[in-house]
């Protein structure tokens, strides 16, 4: 019975694939020239790299809601009861150790670049926080420990929502301002949208590292 | 064929992959990675499908799929915690009924 189980959807999915297949190349006619129109108003954005730009200024309602997510999913796994936490548990590893003495700074120094570059080159606040937690994974392995002890879960919650709570803020300035919500003027935009990343390399380093079990 | 449309090819049977390997396992960390496999295609299919020039890829594209990436990292991240939990609760990370685990996985 299960062997005729699997059997059935070995073939579904292959049929669900050639379908798929079959769908993506016959797409029909010519699809909107999106590179044109962003380089077209990449003047006006405030960065001059284009993937920035769409990410941080042309579709930031996206950005802004993919920010609450990455502010939901750790809420809620902190919100599952735990039946003991989990033990910090030092390796020991003097290899591991010695890595992370010469990989950390390294990372944080990297995590800076990556979060300024992004204005002109591929990077950005994503890139920079997944340095900046990586290195937190690598200084929790070596050493059992990573974030000040000083730094409690109920205290990093405001670090937490640092980054969804500037973009919010910026947002509602520009609307003040006299544009639209998230519709910065362009001659601040450049700084506006420095001020949203580097706020969301925090919150968003912070999120992934509690996302790690 | 352009190697573009190599891509959203490739994309697209990496989903039915996927899909076939999610439907075949009760293990919910292999799932997870399915799932995962899944994401990926369809992230491949929506890449090869832009409009390219030359070298330069769709921006536009680009920051969708960028985005598509940290929500696929947040919902695996919650996943692995809800499995995790439930490894403490019951000693498992299956969701079908413990009658049915004799001839599971191991056993194909």
């Amino acid at each position: 019975m299960r062997v005729v189980a699997h059997r059935l959807i070995v073939a579904g999915c292959t049929v669900v694939g050639l379908a798929l297949v079959y769908a993506v190349v016959n797409v029909q006619g010519p699809a909107p020239d999106l590179a044109l129109a962003v380089s077209g108003a990449l003047a006006e954005s405030g960065v001059s790299h284009p993937v920035t730009a769409v990410l941080l200024n042309f579709r930031a309602y996206d950005t802004l809601l993919e920010v609450a997510v990455m502010l939901v999913a750790p809420l809620v796994a902190a919100a599952l009861p735990t039946t003991a936490p989990a033990p910090a548990k030092p390796t020991n590893d003097p290899v591991l150790q010695a890595l992370a003495a010469v990989a950390v700074p390294l990372a944080l120094l990297l995590a800076i670049y990556l979060l300024l570059i992004g204005a002109s080159r591929s990077g950005g606040a994503f890139h920079a926080a997944a340095v900046l937690a990586g290195a937190l994974v690598l200084l929790q392995l070596a050493t059992g420990r990573s974030l000040p002890a000083w730094l409690t879960p109920t205290r990093q919650q405001p670090l937490l929502i640092l980054g969804l709570a500037l973009f919010c803020a910026v947002g509602w300035l520009s609307l003040l301002l006299g544009g639209y919500f998230l519709g910065y003027p362009p001659a601040w935009a450049g700084v506006m949208i420095l001020v949203i990343e580097s706020g969301l390399t925090l919150s968003l380093a912070l999120a992934l590292w509690r996302l790690m079990p | 064929m352009t190697s573009a449309l190599g891509y959203a090819i490739a994309g697209a049977l990496l989903v039915a992959m996927g899909l076939a390997a999610m439907l075949l396992h009760h293990h919910l960390v292999r799932r997870l990675i399915a799932f995962n496999i899944m994401g990926g295609g369809v992230f491949l299919v929506l890449l090869g499908l832009a409009p390219g020039h030359g070298e330069q890829a769709d921006p536009v594209a680009q920051a969708l799929i960028l985005t598509g990436i940290v929500v696929a990292v947040a919902a695996t991240g919650l996943a692995l915690a809800l499995a995790r939990r439930l490894h403490q609760a019951g000693g498992d990370v299956r969701l079908d009924h413990p009658s049915s685990r004799e001839d599971d996985d191991d056993q194909k």
